[in-house]
């Protein structure tokens, strides 16, 4: 299990007025399900639906609310409610990791966490990375490295790329040989991408300011 | 303002060495900042006000009748807004995943559970999803009439050496990461807007015409971005027609259809396999004398293509035969360089083979015949030199079978390929507007390789202006008609007709200004930025003060290919070489380092031609190591139908790469060749001559999984000893 973290336990107790209050909505809405709570050998699990339940998302550091069935994932929330389509779906089971975004820091498969679990999270998507209009070096890096064909896995990778390097800020090129095996680009960018990874690392050394 | 250029055709040349300012350098791609943020649109990523999401229900059985439907349930859904029978009753389907029945619904959830109340009962019929033997295949096999060249028979008999092997490569899908889809919807009764993700923004419209009873020019299709083709997304295909009929029953909403990754494997694009009884015969010194082959592979229905065998060397007696199997293992597509990898492994494997009998290095063997490639001969003997020099082939090359202690064995194999890619048709609007700007319409598309940076790049060379002064606009099909992106065509293509809209455009412009100048037409050059007088450059003036003598019209020129000058011609060479090591107790190949060496004429951009090559080769090692289309025998369906089991390489497989692009006299003048296929073509035959050198046998299909290693082992004697 994921540790809960305090601010988890708060999004998970809002009530559904609070919810809506804090939402802006109003109660004409189509009416949608909360959970319940049952007991299962010994545990209290929330049980969510059938039906749409309200979801309140922090991405990038803004609020993001909707109405979605407790099945759909991050990853599609994303995308199809929010529209913010830099998260690729792909694989759509966690094994290609076009669609990494950062949770509380950490690279997560947005394809793999439901919408509702991730409430209470700090979510960082690709859209999130550049700062005051200024690409993120490791941006800056796959441009220069050519890290990307199609691009159709970049955003997963470059999402990753920065996980990666705030893990590990000076990595040899073992490192990230080894580090960088959870996400596949069809294109065959590996190699523009070693060598930004690189650039990136070498270039938060000299003090660029960025996180 | 479309009077022709008054020059003489030699005059559309490309600028000399020495006068290119941008062409040829590492220029970083134009669209980069909009990939890395996660800003570029695909096709996956278009959303449309109103939409419904559109899935589709497949067939689980790989040949089979239809014999009932029952959408009834789907129907009444709520939030179901179309049901539309695909493939009705008494429909014979020839392939599992073939579609059956779609609807559109107003989100993905519904559309799935849609998908699953529906009712399809089936006749199942026997179905045949083998291709490694024809004999298997009964009438479903197809043999072609034997083709003789010179006299084979005499050859062999005079041969001092004759080999004799089999050898393959199985289906091996496209796996783009974009997966293949649309969004339909009509704007009217009488037209249809489509976003799609094509490698043929051109040519779609037409396909969907007929099929939907309106004209060709009603139809609109869009495209910013792809997310791979690799040869897989020239139709519209079944399921695009399909989402456009959903959106006129759902009163016109756009409905979008972006196949699941298991449909992706199953149904949307596969590389025909081919498997072939070679035998060469040769003299003692290496020279080769004769080729006789056996060949078969299967596309599926439509029984694949032909390999184009002996590859590249004109044996000069040959005695081949090909069969074509047709089957249910679903169709297939070209895939980059389509029928030459194939070929490639088949001629290359059968060489480096002889090559081992004759206890010779296959390089001298390949040097040795190097005269039977034919033109393009003293290429392959230069980049064979460098390659091997980039590998240190003469330092870790030894004769076949690693002799060294421990479980780990290193061998170093070679292959050489080739490819036409001539520039396809292609239209362009360059458009001067009077204050300055520059805009480029086509209806071309970028699939990754740089067409938008290549536009750019030879739109500013010729107009002496920054990159980021041209704007390029592709992805639409009303604007001018640009061909479809396949077989390494579109660089020639788009370049040409880039560069002689751009010539012409400067001669109108020079035409304008040349008498505030005091200068003829002739004796004016685009450069920095300035029109200015050849030799004189102190009579100048600004680019902007030039376009604004156009008054208050812009300058719009068509720049056509093919057309006056020779920019772009056909065939190239490379040459790649593969260094392995290979656990003979585990049977894994590892890749330590593998070369490329390309030629591909006068080069654009040298960043993403070099980028073409690290991807052509990794895509290489993904199928010479990983990469295959498993079929179950007993439903007939693909057991891999995801990414976990159908296995792409990754960022820690792939080794060290290097890539040397031929540029410079006797490259440079060939004008601009297509760099797409080529490199694709030889790293299954190079990876595959390396771990026959490293482990003293072959083994004989790719992909070289550790089970197909440690079989080929054991084959071989039993016992390797380790030492
Ligand atoms: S789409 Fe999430 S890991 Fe592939
Ligand atoms: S750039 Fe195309 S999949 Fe990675």
């Amino acid at each position: 299990m994921r540790d809960r973290r305090p601010s988890d336990e708060r999004a998970a107790s809002l009530s559904r007025r609070e919810f809506l209050k804090i939402s802006g909505l109003s109660l004409s809405l189509p009416v949608v399900t909360d959970f319940r709570v049952m007991r299962v050998a010994g545990a209290e699990v929330k049980i969510f639906g059938p039906g749409k339940v309200p979801v309140t998302l922090n991405i990038n550091g803004k609020a993001y609310t909707a109405h979605l069935e407790p099945r759909v994932t991050l990853l599609e929330a994303l995308r199809e409610e929010f529209h913010l389509t830099g998260a690729k779906r792909v694989c759509d089971r966690g094994t290609c990791g076009a669609c990494t975004v950062l949770m509380d820091g950490k690279p997560v498969y947005s394809c793999s966490v439901l919408a509702i679990d991730a409430q209470g999270r700090s979510i960082t998507t690709v859209e999130g990375l550049m700062k005051d209009g200024r690409l993120h070096p490791i941006q800056q890096a796959f441009i220069d490295n050519d890290a990307q064909q199609c691009g159709f896995c970049t955003p997963g990778f470059v999402v990753a790329c920065k996980a990666f390097l705030d893990k590990n800020p000076h990595p040899t090129p073992e490192d990230v040989r080894k580090g960088l095996g959870g996400n596949f680009c069809r294109c065959g960018t590996y190699m523009g991408i070693r060598a930004a990874v690189l650039q990136a690392a070498h270039m938060q050394k000299g003090g660029a300011s960025h996180d | 303002m479309t009077e022709s250029r008054s020059s003489s055709p030699a005059e559309y040349t490309w600028p000399e060495r020495g006068h290119r300012r941008l062409i040829g350098k590492r220029l970083s791609r134009v669209d980069g900042p909009a990939k890395v943020s996660g800003k570029a649109t695909y096709t996956y990523d278009v959303h449309r006000p109103g939409m419904l999401y559109g899935k589709i229900l497949r067939s689980p059985y790989a040949h089979a009748r239809i014999k009932s439907i029952d959408t009834s349930r789907a129907e009444r859904m709520p939030g179901v807004k179309a049901v539309h029978i695909i493939q009705g009753p008494g429909t014979e389907i020839f392939w599992a995943g073939d579609e059956i029945v779609a609807v559109a619904a107003v989100d993905e959830p519904t559309a799935e559970d849609a998908i699953r109340s529906i009712r399809v009962e089936y006749e199942i019929l026997p179905h045949l999803v083998i291709d490694t033997d024809p004999q298997r295949a009964g009438d479903m096999a197809k043999p072609t009439a034997e083709e003789i060249v010179g006299d084979p028979d005499a050859a062999f008999r005079q041969a001092e050496v004759v080999v004799e092997g089999v050898y393959g490569l199985p289906v091996i899908t496209h796996c783009c990461l974009e997966s293949h889809g649309l969004v339909a919807e009509w704007e009217d009764e009488e037209n249809l807007l489509v976003h799609i993700s094509t490698q043929a923004v051109s040519s779609i419209p037409n396909q969907m015409a007929r099929p939907l009873g309106i004209p060709a020019g009603n139809i609109r299709v869009k495209m910013d971005h792809i997310g791979g083709g690799f040869g897989s997304k020239f139709s519209p295909d079944r399921w695009g027609i399909v989402a456009a009929r959903l959106s006129k029953l759902a009163g016109g909403r756009p409905v979008k259809i972006m196949l699941e990754r298991d449909a992706e494997l199953m149904v949307a694009g596969a590389r025909p396999s081919a498997y072939g009884r070679i035998k060469v015969g040769a003299k003692k010194d290496g020279t080769l004398l004769a080729w006789e082959s056996t060949s078969w592979g299967t596309g599926g229905m439509g029984g694949g293509g032909r390999p184009p065998l002996p590859y590249i060397f004109e044996i000069p007696n040959q005695r081949k035969q090909h069969t074509a199997i047709m089957n249910h293992m679903g169709s297939a597509r070209a895939w980059r360089a389509p029928n030459h990898p194939q070929a490639c492994l088949l001629t290359m494997a059968a060489l480096e083979d002889l090559a081992a009998e004759l206890e010779m290095d296959p390089l001298d063997l390949f040097l040795k015949n190097i005269e039977l490639t034919g033109r393009r001969a003293e290429i392959y003997r230069q980049e064979l030199q460098i390659a091997a020099d980039l590998i240190g082939w003469k330092t870790h090359w030894h004769p076949r079978g690693d002799q060294s202690h421990g479980p780990m064995k290193r061998g170093l194999g070679l292959a050489i390929h080739t490819w036409g890619g001539r520039g396809h048709a292609s239209n362009c609007d360059l458009t001067i507007h009077p204050d300055g700007s520059v805009e480029i319409k086509l209806a071309s598309q970028d699939l990754g390789t740089g067409t938008r940076t290549g536009i750019t790049i030879v739109a500013a060379e010729t107009l002496g202006l920054p990159m980021d002064r041209i704007k390029v606009m592709i992805g639409d099909s009303r604007y001018p008609a640009s061909g479809p992106s396949g077989g390494s065509t579109t660089i020639g293509g788009v370049s040409s007709a880039t560069r002689r809209a751009a010539l012409d455009a400067l001669d109108q412009l020079f035409a304008k200004v040349a008498p505030a100048l005091n200068a003829r037409p002739e004796d004016l050059e685009a450069v920095q930025g300035r029109i200015r007088v050849k030799g004189d450059p102190g009579r100048s003036m600004s680019w902007e003060q030039a376009c604004a003598t156009l008054g208050g019209m812009p300058l719009t020129v068509r720049g056509r290919n093919p057309g006056p000058g020779n920019l772009t011609s056909s065939g190239v060479g490379g040459v790649q070489m593969a260094d392995v090591s290979v656990d003979v107790e585990t049977g894994v190949v590892r890749i330590n380092k593998m070369v490329a060496v390309q030629d591909c004429g006068l080069i654009i951009d040298m960043k993403t031609a070099e980028s073409q090559c690290y991807g052509a080769m990794i895509m290489g090692i993904g199928y010479a190591l990983y990469e295959e289309k498993i079929m179950d025998q007993l439903t007939g369906r693909m057991l891999n139908p995801n990414m976990e089991f159908y296995k792409l390489a990754g960022l820690g497989d792939v080794g060290e790469l290097i890539v040397h692009m031929m540029t410079g006299p006797g490259y440079d003048e060939r004008g601009v060749i297509g760099l797409g296929e080529p490199p694709v073509i030889s790293p299954g035959a190079a990876i595959s001559n390396a771990v026959a050198n490293a482990i003293g046998v072959r083994v004989p299909f790719l992909p070289l999984t550790p089970d197909r290693v440690l079989e080929a082992l054991h084959k071989k004697g039993g016992h390797h000893a380790t030492h």
